[in-house]
């Protein structure tokens, strides 16, 4: 049969079966997707049959969903956007679970129309970084954007739609998330949730629905006049943005800002708004395109856990500050204290008239009378108290006793090996992405890693290694010490610290011979440096345990020796995991700790844990890398083995897949890979995963030592 | 008129006319005591802050001729002490830098010295103690400095690697003045002052500065510097546009990042 054939229904039915068999029952069976399908042509129906198999590797009931709709889609659709449907279903999948991805799905045609939408819109994800340093710079607390269902702010986040598409190019809708994003920040720069009136105002006179509605367009007259008078940029494309959108707008009676004109007076607050909100009471609003919603809830949620947390950092601050003064830390007498009250008529905060700041004020800290300096930290701090109370209130102003400073250290040394404890969740890890090759895309933030610390052991292992190569590591040393960045003398330079005298004897007879006399008469001190940053990740799988472990420990010890000879920078970490959700990597050395005792201790305590997911721990170290400011980068995978985890997805050839393009993308950020390895299989997977000449397999576990320090010195030398 | 372009020696290179600079603090002060008891002066800080103004300011105010080294990573003792030359067949002695000035009782202003490589850094010890002199090591003798003379270094403690840092043996021979980008309303004087701005726009400059020193540390390494607003303020004054003046003079100058590229831009648009 040419390929060129479509497939006949019983033909699709009889291939579907196989990938579907266990999303199938006597009640549901492959005929009628078999026979949608029978109708497309082969190239489509193979498309279909590849990606239902690859889905079906993850989740049979979402593969039969796939199939079952995959003739619908590719009526309303061409195959790209057929297939970006199917992946944006597999990300909620990943992220979300099945029921949401299974949504998706169904709603193909939904997905189609707004298919359009979507190729002119922005996505969220695609431009959160320039919008969060964008917002970063224009002051203030750090705002965290995010995607949500519905628009607003509880003060440190910022939730937005994912894609925007109501503008008909992609730049335009990038001016409406910046237009949104601003008059969030706004809010909190220009106070709108300051000293909590408007908290005040939703308790007690029951400002809700339409009332609140009326009250947010209000308020954001007075926001939009003050980004008009700082910000006149911003104020062009806001305004242009409502001159598109907001365009004949029902409700917006033509009185609108004569009515809100009093807003727009730079002397206006929160309470202005307010004001004018119970006078114009069951007047409808405007509509604005960026304006969202207020969540007066998630504000307070935010700001009860931010203002007590703030409170006890400003208490603790000041009682550092105290204890500068005095020289002794104050209240040793009281340990339980939280607040030491004889502290608080000794501080005092003043406010200042300051045109160098964005406000024109400033706050100054005031100790026994005299201003101190608050460092950095503190500045922060004080900052973000200005932003939410608009003063520093008088009740902050007291020492921290030892009690809440206590406490304070208890809270925050939250501990990555205690996460596992508890219930389970992501906080604090790293997320990196993974490559499905099957899916030919990556699983964006699949992979959870963490540091731990390596428990240190006995030096013994470390003083046994040295005896046991005692000679091995006088050579070593010595080869190594040949390469260090020596200083030599260049001759015949054109330039140089001093005249070489051979060069001019015979610059001297050239001349009398009537040549012409060379000018490269000097020598010149020439110092060859090297300047390499490597970084060895050593697998700490399971099958390591034993003498392959012993073996890297010792490696470890010689090779450290001699880069300390050397002086290259180098680092260490060892790594392992257990499925994605626990990818680990152990610091044994990092680049900027000295190579002594307690990293020694460190090396010896390297050992054996679970399993070998290389992609998580090569990113990882990838980033680690990239930060080192060297000529050279160099990532050295000792291991004993191809990449393996518990889950079967990962055995095999996704392992090696994912392996693969991880150091692809180290490649690409001009980091060096090699491998070391000695699984006698390697050959047959290492040129593919590293490039024929990055690896080197290793016969003889008891020779690693030796040829590590041999390999590594070929390698840079 | 054809313009005839100066040849100078570097020993002859007196400031005749007063250059522009705004003290931001007792600095001319210190500098003056420091120069009079023949002290060396260590100038730390930011790039673009204003230090090598300062130096030109006081060599104008001492009337002392300027001799500006640029350190790099393969600067030598004997680029600043001197050499021997061949010429006709002899060999003849050249002064380097530093020795000029010494013999001319000049300023001799080494920038950026952690650049230079660190055997080059000791030859200017003896210079900046109480000895006051220049060993020359390969013509035997030894060159003592006259009052008149000054040795002065700069330094940008932000952002060199550790392995450039300065030797303590170095640093604590010196005295010290810290610089930092000037207050706001001083600031936005100098940067008018220097490009002729109008005030209005020199004050969003200054904004929008600010702006990016907020970014230090979230994906740049310095904030825009007063130099850059300059820059800016005389493309603008040339009649380019605000937003295209602070892309090509400030947020280019930054970075590469595509990301923090276009957020700046964003940022001096959301200002103009």
């Amino acid at each position: 049969m040419s390929p060129t054939t479509p497939l006949t229904a019983a033909e699709l039915e009889d291939r579907m079966d196989r990938y579907l068999d266990p999303a199938l029952s006597s009640r549901r069976t492959a005929a009628r997707p078999a026979a949608d399908l029978a109708g497309f042509s082969a190239a489509e129906q193979g498309f279909v049959l590849h990606w239902g198999a690859v889905i079906a590797k993850d989740n049979a009931e979402l593969a039969y969903q796939f199939t079952a709709f995959a003739p619908r889609a590719m009526g309303l659709m061409d195959l790209d956007a057929v297939q970006s449907w199917l992946l944006y279903a597999m990300d909620l999948y990943d992220k979300k679970g099945q029921l949401p991805a299974i949504r998706a799905l169904q709603e193909v045609a939904e997905f189609a129309s707004n298919q359009q939408e979507k190729l002119a819109g922005r996505a969220l994800e695609d431009c959160v970084g320039v919008l969060e340093r964008f917002v970063c710079g224009l002051n203030g607390r750090p705002l965290k954007l995010a995607a949500g269902d519905r628009h607003y702010t509880d003060t440190e986040q910022c939730l937005l739609p994912p894609v925007i598409g109501r503008l008909p190019d992609p730049e335009a809708n990038f001016r409406l998330y910046k237009a949104m994003v601003v008059h969030q920040w706004a809010q909190n720069w220009y106070g709108t949730w300051r000293g909590g009136v408007l908290l005040e105002a939703v308790a007690t006179r029951g400002l809700t629905g339409a009332g609140l509605g009326l009250f947010h367009a209000l308020e954001q007259v007075r926001l939009d006049a003050c980004i008009a008078r700082d910000f006149p940029g911003l104020q062009r494309d806001m305004a242009a943005l409502r001159h598109v959108l907001d365009r004949g707008a029902e409700g917006r009676a033509p009185d609108w800002s004569a009515v809100t004109a009093a807003l727009a007076d730079p002397a206006a607050g929160v309470a202005d708004s307010l004001n004018l909100t119970a006078r114009l009471h069951g007047r409808r609003p405007d509509t604005c395109c960026y304006r969202g919603a207020l969540d007066p809830d998630a504000v307070r949620a935010c700001l009860e856990s931010r203002v007590a947390l703030e409170r006890d950092l400003f208490r603790i601050a000041l009682a550092r500050l105290v204890e500068d003064q005095d020289g002794r830390p104050p209240g040793a007498e009281q340990p339980e204290a939280l607040t030491l009250p004889e502290t608080a008529a000794r501080l005092g905060a003043q406010r200042r008239a300051d045109p160098d700041s964005p406000t024109g004020l400033r706050f100054e800290l005031l100790l026994d009378g005299k201003p101190v300096a608050p460092p950095d930290d503190v500045r922060s701090v004080m900052e973000s108290i200005l932003q939410d109370h608009g003063e520093i209130p008088p009740e902050y102003l007291v020492a921290a006793g030892p009690g809440l400073y206590r406490r304070a250290a208890a809270d925050a040394g939250r501990d990555p090996d205690a996460v596992w404890a508890g219930t389970y969740h992501e906080e604090g890890a790293f997320l990196y992405d993974e490559w499905d090759h099957e899916r030919r895309h990556h699983r964006k933030g699949w992979c959870v890693l963490r540091e731990h610390a390596v428990p240190p052991a006995s030096l013994d292992c470390y003083h046994r290694t040295l005896a046991k190569h005692r000679g091995l590591i006088k050579s070593i040393r010595r080869t190594f010490e040949v390469l260090r960045g020596e200083e030599r003398i260049a001759r015949r330079q054109p330039h140089g610290e001093d005249v070489d005298l051979d060069a001019l004897v015979d610059a001297y007879a050239d001349c009398r011979a009537g040549l012409e006399q060379t000018d490269r008469l000097f020598t010149r001190l020439h110092r060859d440096e090297r300047n390499i940053a490597v970084l060895f990740m050593v697998d700490m799988s399971g099958s390591t345990k034993g003498w392959i472990n012993d073996a890297e420990r010792e490696s470890l010890i010689l090779l450290a020796e001699a880069l300390h000879t050397l002086g290259d920078r180098f680092a260490i970490y060892g790594f392992s995991g257990w499925t994605r959700k626990r990818c680990e990597c152990y610091p044994v050395k990092r680049f900027a700790e000295p190579y002594d005792d307690s990293a020694k201790a460190r090396i010896c305590g390297i050992a054996p844990r679970d399993y070998t997911r290389m992609g998580a721990p090569i990113r990882h170290l990838t980033k680690l890398l990239r930060a080192q400011d060297a000529r050279t980068r160099l990532l050295i995978t000792l291991s004993d083995g191809k990449p393996d985890d518990y889950d079967h997805q990962y055995r095999g050839v996704y392992g090696i897949e994912d392996t693969r393009a991880a150091l692809f993308e180290a490649r690409r950020d001009g980091i060096h890979p090699f491998c070391i390895t000695i699984d006698e299989q390697g050959a047959d997977y290492l040129p593919h995963m590293y490039g024929p000449a990055n690896y080197a397999v290793i016969a003889d576990v008891g020779k690693l030592p030796l040829k590590v320090s041999d390999i590594y010195r070929k390698l840079t030398s | 008129m054809q313009h005839q372009l100066r040849v100078i020696k570097p020993e002859d290179y007196f400031i005749l006319d007063e250059p522009y600079y705004e003290p931001v603090g007792d600095e001319i002060a210190v500098f003056e005591a420091a120069y009079h008891h023949g002290l060396p002066i260590l100038l730390k800080g930011p790039t673009g802050c204003g230090k090598t103004r300062f130096m030109e300011h006081m060599a104008w105010r001492l009337k002392r001729p300027l001799i500006t080294v640029s350190c790099h990573d393969d600067l030598t003792s004997s680029d600043l002490v001197g050499r021997f030359l061949v010429k006709g067949g002899e060999t003849i002695w050249v002064d380097g830098p530093l020795a000029r000035a010494v013999r001319a009782g000049g300023i001799c202003y080494l920038d950026e010295i952690v650049e230079a490589r660190k055997d080059t850094t000791v030859v200017i010890h003896p210079l900046a103690d109480d000895r006051r002199c220049l060993p020359m090591e390969k013509v035997g003798e030894l060159l003592e400095a006259p009052t008149e003379f000054c040795l002065a270094i700069s330094y940008n403690p932000g952002y060199q690697s550790v392995l450039k840092d300065l030797k303590q043996s170095t640093r604590q021979r010196f005295v010290a003045l810290e610089f930092d980008y000037p207050g706001a309303a001083l600031e936005q004087r100098i940067v008018e002052k220097e490009s002729g701005i109008a005030s209005g726009a020199a004050r969003q400059l200054v904004k929008f500065a600010h702006m990016t020193r907020n970014l230090k540390g979230q994906g740049l390494d310095e904030g825009a510097s007063t130099r850059l607003l300059v820059h800016a303020a005389k493309l603008m004054v040339a009649g380019v546009a605000p937003v295209v003046a602070c892309k090509s003079a400030v947020a280019q100058a930054l970075t590469d990042d595509p990301d923090m590229l276009t957020a700046i831009n964003e940022l001096s648009g959301s200002l103009f």
